[in-house]
């Protein structure tokens, strides 16, 4: 409820401070302009509302399959671990901004470069969590597997892996987090649809009411992603946190 | 930790090795499990260590068979779920099959663990101080349980309670010294799990105290 009474007070800041100073809309627009834009455009906003929502769940169940299928990979095999692993984490030094637009030129204009750019974002959180969490399991437990006479399949499938799925859960919560900006990003650097892709357009043509009508939409996008996220990671960890004893 | 040790544990006897904490009685239980570099255990064991141990996503009854669950082999935990029901029955769980551990009570988790340990059915059971973290009534219940359960098993149960020792232990060995020695075998009268009340079991466990104090 708090959160909402201090969004609520910003909002009338903003109102007020627009009114106060005269600034014209196309500089920026009072809330309740973008508010009458909300509604008029409604049709458009959520057309493109869908298309964004769709590259970044899109973005996401990718990220998160590739994500979770390399950390396994590196707590599995050593190999891999002494390969890979380094290149994975060097691949985090080049900023995603960067390749944006080689993404756009090999993908072209359409869902795939976003999907792709927000799949990139969201599985480093992804491999970086899962596989710490693999790594550290309570080595009580792994004992107890040892005398139970247990395969090291049935140890990293029934043990090590449910074990890290607390800490799965945080990569998948912050891998939510970033969705949107994966996708807006492909989105501002070309595309053909999207809520990133209207906000370009509007602003060029100097309609920053519904520029910020779609930043509006795109906040509420961001936060039901985050929501959901939350919301599965709990059911996918019943237990509470462990309690030092 | 010791050189040299040879130890003999009498099979189908419970023995309680005792000492005081840090001396090395844990080290020489995971030896005996096969826990330690270098170390291989005398053969299947059932290990139950301080914690519990519980996973927390698994209910009561699939943790007790974890093990049939780890080996993989669902004709074998097919055939052990009665067993494991009935352990459970034993130690007050009945009714708690589908709960997670953590709505359990530390109580009722360390008797799951013993569950869990007993329905391995391994000839050889190697325990950690097994009711450490309990309080003294429940101590007592868990004992006559475990006592019962152990029956006809080769058990080595470490503890620093020389009462808990003495209720359990067919064979009692005091563990002393840096690098420890093993002091010579103590077997108290009676059948277990002897009555706490017992005097001659109190003179003894004075007995006991004494050789802990006199071995610091």
């Amino acid at each position: 409820m708090r959160p909402l009474v201090t969004a609520l007070g910003l909002v009338a800041a903003w109102e007020a401070l627009v009114w106060l100073t005269g600034l014209p809309p196309y500089i920026l627009p009072p809330p309740s302009r973008v508010a009458v834009v909300l509604i008029e455009r409604f049709d458009l906003l959520t057309e493109q509302a869908a298309w964004t929502a769709a590259e970044m769940a899109l973005g996401l169940v990718l990220g998160l399959v590739l994500g979770a299928t390399l950390a396994v990979t590196f707590a599995a095999s050593a190999t891999w671990r002494r390969w890979a692993l380094p290149l994975v984490i060097v691949s985090q030094a080049i900023p995603v901004i960067a390749i944006a637009p080689l993404l756009v030129l090999w993908l072209g204009y359409g869902m795939a470069s976003k999907v792709a750019m927000a799949a990139l974002i969201i599985f480093f959180p992804v491999v970086s969590s899962l596989y710490d969490g693999l790594r550290r399991t309570d080595p009580g437990w792994l004992e107890l597997a040892r005398t139970m006479d247990a395969s090291p399949r049935a140890v990293l499938l029934q043990i090590r892996l449910p074990a890290a799925l607390p800490a799965f859960a945080s990569g998948v919560r912050i891998a939510a987090a970033v969705a949107p900006i994966g996708a807006v990003i492909g989105e501002w650097v070309g595309a053909s649809a999207g809520l990133g892709f209207l906000m370009t357009q509007s602003l060029a043509r100097g309609q920053t009411p519904l520029a910020f009508a779609a930043l509006t939409i795109l906040c509420l996008l961001g936060l039901a992603l985050y929501t959901a996220a939350d919301r599965l990671s709990r059911r996918l960890v019943p237990w509470p946190p462990p309690q030092g004893d | 930790m010791a050189e040299n040790l040879c130890l003999d544990f009498p099979g189908g006897r419970t023995t309680c090795l005792l000492g005081r904490s840090g001396v090395g009685k844990t080290s020489l239980l995971r030896h005996l499990a096969g826990l330690l570099p270098g170390s291989r255990a005398a053969g299947p064991v059932a290990y139950m260590a301080q914690r519990d141990l519980l996973l927390p996503w698994l209910n009561v009854l699939e943790n007790v068979l974890l093990g049939y669950r780890l080996r993989s082999d669902g004709a074998e935990r097919r055939s052990a779920e009665p067993r494991a029901r009935a352990l459970l029955a034993e130690v007050g769980l009945g009714e708690r099959l589908q709960d997670l551990p953590h709505t359990l009570s530390g109580g009722m988790r360390q008797r799951a663990a013993l569950a869990r340990t007993l329905c391995e059915d391994r000839q050889i059971v190697l325990m950690d101080e097994p009711f450490g973290h309990l309080d003294a009534v429940t101590r007592l219940d868990l004992q006559d349980l475990a006592a019962n359960l152990l029956r006809g098993r080769t058990a080595v149960m470490v503890t620093h309670d020389p009462l808990e020792a003495l209720r359990l232990g067919h064979e009692i060995r005091v563990l002393s010294g840096m690098p420890f020695t093993v002091g010579p075998v103590i077997a108290p009268p009676g059948a277990v799990p002897r009555d706490p009340g017992d005097a001659a079991l109190l003179a003894l466990q004075a007995r006991l105290i004494g050789e802990l104090r006199r071995a610091a």
